[in-house]
């Protein structure tokens, strides 16, 4: 299990380097000169040229690049040329709000995805079955922001049921930072009406954001409980007279959740994604919106930064998966 | 009775793919009105007319009219042209390069296959979302650039594919028996491995569609696609987003077209991934 667990994480350590080599790639194809953009456009020549130096983007790109890595090593990710602070500060800042925001999606997929997609399995070829995977098609082709708008214009200005974008009231003050999730941290100091207020915000953008999700996991339930339901072992424990809920419980359901739960870590990639255009639309202070504000404004300190944490993330909840997955399935370890 | 050939046995499997087939209309169906937009178009997508400002959907304008008076009916069929000509030309793109890295990947084996696969982890550990945005920002918000970013993070997709069925197909009889009697490496490439890995290539193709029909919206909604006024149905959404509630055709036809059309790619892809592999037919 150890060997398994540190090949996993030697690999991601390559995948980090290289992922570091692509974003340094793209800061130097941008038509743009960083040292001009932050000094402004009232900045002398020699100002510029003297900054240039102090930047180290006079050395050739190969050193830029040993220089970049030395810095990443030390979780020094520049300077945001756009708010003048750490990168690695605004990181912190941004994360917990999309770390919110995903988790409440993942959970809104996991509750809305895998019964439908049992219950479509169980009832094959039913008006329930129909239905749900019309949910599927639905979840999978519509564009999310459309959703988000319409969310947004229905349940915020038309109904008024729900607050707006933000992830609170601008009459409510955060909680006190503990993980910097909203939710989580009104819950540990118990300030009710701050997690009341911080609830009804991630309502909304965690639905629409899940609904995408949703979809995914229900296709993957359906389709891997209907693979069981076809093996030898359920035929056998239906003959000797197994009540359905046992069989579905003990035999369907257990062998069917190691590619749903794969499923999950991959859509948490897609969550991320996702998170980009529903944080534009709900105005959600998180990494997405941070990248969008970040490349609109071609500050590509922040953009690299953003885009190695945003790709640090993702193979590491997949190697978690994995690790998940090898608890569960011990062939995968040995294989 | 003469045997069925290769093509008959898949359409008749394939017309019995009921959704697949509903699908399959439904995108010939956008087809042609991509190609047949000048004819079928009452308007021109770009003329404005602020008389027209806003004019609700009826007998002068079909799916009514934006805030300039641009006729949304003229422009959702001018933006099936953009939106499928893009899907078409990064699906080119990424496949044939993906394709090419994976056969070469798989078929020359050792540390080539193993560090070009690494380099395929690379791609795959970023949200396509941001790379894409990154790259297009970087080379400067057009339709053009958006489709180059959505084409490199496709790419990987198609050499992994690629690469999984190369390292199957070189075991085979056929390919050890094209070796033995002295068939250049290229000639088994193209003549025994390529064509044999078309059918996933076919079926991860047509999922891929919808998926870059999205992204492109995505990228062009947050302002790194195609820029207004071109008709783009993601550019449209987002001109429309203010009168969502009050004028809701602004934004509801472009989004059923996308849905409609990303829709019908993945029922297709479905039908022919049940049909080309049959370990998952039904």
């Amino acid at each position: 299990m150890a060997r398994f667990i540190l090949r996993r994480l030697a690999g991601l350590v390559f995948v980090l380097l290289g992922v570091s080599l692509l974003t340094f790639f793209l800061a130097q194809i941008v038509p743009v000169d960083p040292a001009a953009t932050a000094l402004g456009s009232n900045a002398r020549e020699e100002q510029i040229v003297a900054y240039r130096q102090q930047l180290g983007l006079d050395q050739p790109p190969p050193v830029q690049y040993l220089n970049y890595v030395q810095r990443l090593l030390r979780g020094d990710l520049g300077q945001s040329i756009r708010t003048r602070r750490p990168v690695i500060d605004d990181l912190i800042d941004y994360l917990p709000a999309t770390i919110e925001l995903s988790l409440a999606a993942m959970l809104v997929a996991v509750l809305i995805g895998v019964p439908l997609g049992m219950l479509a399995s169980l009832r094959r070829n039913s008006w329930l079955d129909a239905g749900a995977r019309l949910f599927a098609l639905v979840g999978g082709s519509m564009p999310i922001f459309y959703i988000g708008l319409l969310a947004l214009g229905i349940f915020y200005r038309q109904l008024r049921w729900l607050p707006g974008p933000g992830r609170l009231d601008a009459t409510m003050q955060p909680p006190t930072q503990i993980t910097g999730l909203f939710t989580v941290d009104a819950l540990l100091t118990g300030n009710w009406p701050v997690l009341g207020n911080a609830l009804s915000h991630l309502l909304l953008p965690a639905l629409v954001l899940g609904y995408f999700s949703a979809a995914v996991l229900l296709r993957m339930t359906r389709s891997s409980m209907l693979e069981m339901m076809g093996q030898d072992y359920v035929r056998t424990a239906r003959a000797k007279g197994l009540g359905e809920q046992i069989i579905v419980g003990r035999h369907v359901f257990k062998n069917a959740l190691p590619p749903i739960l794969t499923t999950v870590g991959i859509t948490f990639g897609s969550l991320l994604s996702g998170a980009v255009l529903t944080e534009t639309i709900f105005s959600w202070p998180g990494l997405g919106r941070y990248a969008t504000t970040s490349v609109t404004t071609l500050d590509y300190p922040a953009v690299m930064g953003v885009t190695l944490v945003a790709a640090f993330i993702y193979p590491l909840v997949n190697t978690v998966v994995d690790i998940g997955y090898s608890v569960i399935d011990p062939r995968i370890r040995v294989n | 009775m003469l045997a069925a050939s290769p093509r008959q046995l898949f359409w008749r499997r394939f017309r019995k793919e009921t959704t697949a087939l509903i699908g399959l209309v439904v995108i010939i169906a956008f087809f042609l009105v991509a190609v047949f937009a000048p004819v079928l178009s009452p308007y021109d997508p770009l003329g404005q007319h602020i008389p027209s400002s806003l004019a609700a959907p009826g007998g002068e304008h079909w799916f009514g009219a934006d805030k300039l008076g641009r006729d949304i009916f003229s422009r959702i069929a001018y933006g099936a042209r953009i939106s499928l000509l893009s899907g078409v030309a990064v699906i080119t793109l990424a496949g044939l390069f993906g394709s090419f890295v994976g056969m070469f990947a798989g078929y020359a084996g050792g540390w080539m296959d193993e560090s070009l696969m690494r380099v395929t982890d690379i791609f795959f550990a970023f949200p396509s979302l941001i790379l894409a945005m990154a790259i297009a920002g970087a080379l400067g918000p057009s339709l053009q650039n958006a489709l180059i970013a959505v084409a490199v993070v496709t790419w990987p997709v198609y050499a992994r594919l690629v690469r999984g069925q190369v390292l199957v197909l070189r075991e085979r009889e056929f390919v050890q028996a094209a070796r033995s009697v002295g068939a250049t490496n290229s000639l088994i490439i193209r003549r025994h491995l390529f064509p044999n890995t078309l059918s996933p290539l076919l079926v991860q193709a047509s999922f891929d569609m919808g998926g870059v029909i999205l992204a492109v919206a995505g990228l062009s909604f947050i302002g790194f696609g195609a820029q207004p006024p071109m008709p783009e149905w993601g550019v449209m959404i987002s001109e429309g987003r203010n009168y969502i509630t009050t004028h809701w055709w602004l934004t509801f036809f472009p989004a059923i077209s996308m849905l409609f059309a990303v829709a019908g790619f993945n029922l297709v892809g479905d039908g022919l991934r049940d049909v080309l592999d049959p370990r998952l037919r039904k």
